[in-house]
């Protein structure tokens, strides 16, 4: 996935009715007209919203007859999932290693006060 | 005691109207314990890079007014990184963060150490970037730095969709 592809799908998400779109969506496809209906918006404003999904690669519209339901593009979620996911992962990571730096802190001023007792630190 | 504390998860969260990026993680620790952790550099130095990474600190000035550098590599890599302390409080700090290979991109971070009262502090760290296109790039670019961002909203939006 390239950056652009992700900056397609970063600011089509950032809208929270597309967001609830996506939401409808992963329950089952579904036309334009029946995404339309929880909200009080025309067709027009739903196709444009549907639009920028699709442009973004989150969504596809079958060909076929007037019905042509929208389908959410679940691989392209996977893959943000992992993607967004390896970035809690790195900060997660970090934040690991703090806690062994506070806990060594910790052991330091207690061997300070206790030399017998000194603490191991974890060192990550 | 116990030499670790409980691994606290990180959540993370984009604003969906302003370029921000908030994150939040508990600690078993008060808020002065996460302050010098934030504020000595040999201290900073052990946790900040990414796993992997040698960080060396090349300046640094944690006061109110100061200004820091350091740099984070492994082998023949290195990657760059600094920005000035704009405010050092007992339970917060803003500074600025500008990666040297983007110099003209500049975010305005603020840490705040909020005390729960059970010996257990929630960091509170907040990215302002420039612009959405920033963030969105700063997101897809992998910065190398080991922070770490992500949309809250579609946290909780991929989460639902599971």
């Amino acid at each position: 996935m390239g950056d652009d592809e992700l900056s397609r799908i970063f600011s089509a998400l950032a809208d929270p009715t597309r967001r609830d779109m996506v939401a409808r969506l992963a329950v089952g496809d579904a036309t334009v007209g029946e995404l339309a209906d929880p909200y009080d918006v025309s067709i027009q404003a739903v196709s444009k919203h549907v639009k920028v999904l699709a442009d973004a690669g989150l969504v596809s519209q079958t060909r076929d007859a007037q019905r042509r339901p929208c389908h959410l593009e679940a691989e392209v979620f996977d893959l943000m999932t992992k993607w967004i996911e390896r970035y809690r992962q790195q900060a997660q990571e970090r934040y690991d290693r703090l806690d062994d730096v506070l806990a060594d802190m910790r052991g330091e001023e207690q061997a300070t006060d206790h030399p017998d007792h000194r603490q191991q630190g974890a060192a990550s | 005691m116990t030499t670790t504390g409980n691994r606290y998860r990180v959540s993370i969260e984009a604003d969906p109207n302003l370029p921000i990026i908030r994150m939040t993680r508990d600690f078993d620790a008060t808020p002065a314990e996460l302050l010098r952790a934030h504020t000595d550099p040999e201290l900073f130095a052990r946790w900040v890079g990414p796993d992997g990474m040698e960080t060396r600190i090349v300046d640094w000035d944690a006061t109110t007014g100061g200004r820091w550098r350091y740099i984070a590599g492994r082998d023949d890599e290195e990657y760059a990184f600094h920005g000035c302390f704009h405010d050092v409080g007992e339970d917060r700090i803003v500074q600025t963060f500008t990666f040297d290979g983007q110099p003209d991109d500049v975010a305005l971070e603020t840490l705040w150490f909020e005390d729960l009262g059970d010996g257990r502090t929630r960091l509170h760290a907040q990215s302002l970037v420039d612009s959405f296109e920033g963030r969105d790039q700063w997101l897809a670019s992998g910065m190398e730095t080991g922070v770490e961002q992500g949309y809250a909203k579609l946290d909780a939006l991929i989460a639902s969709l599971r």
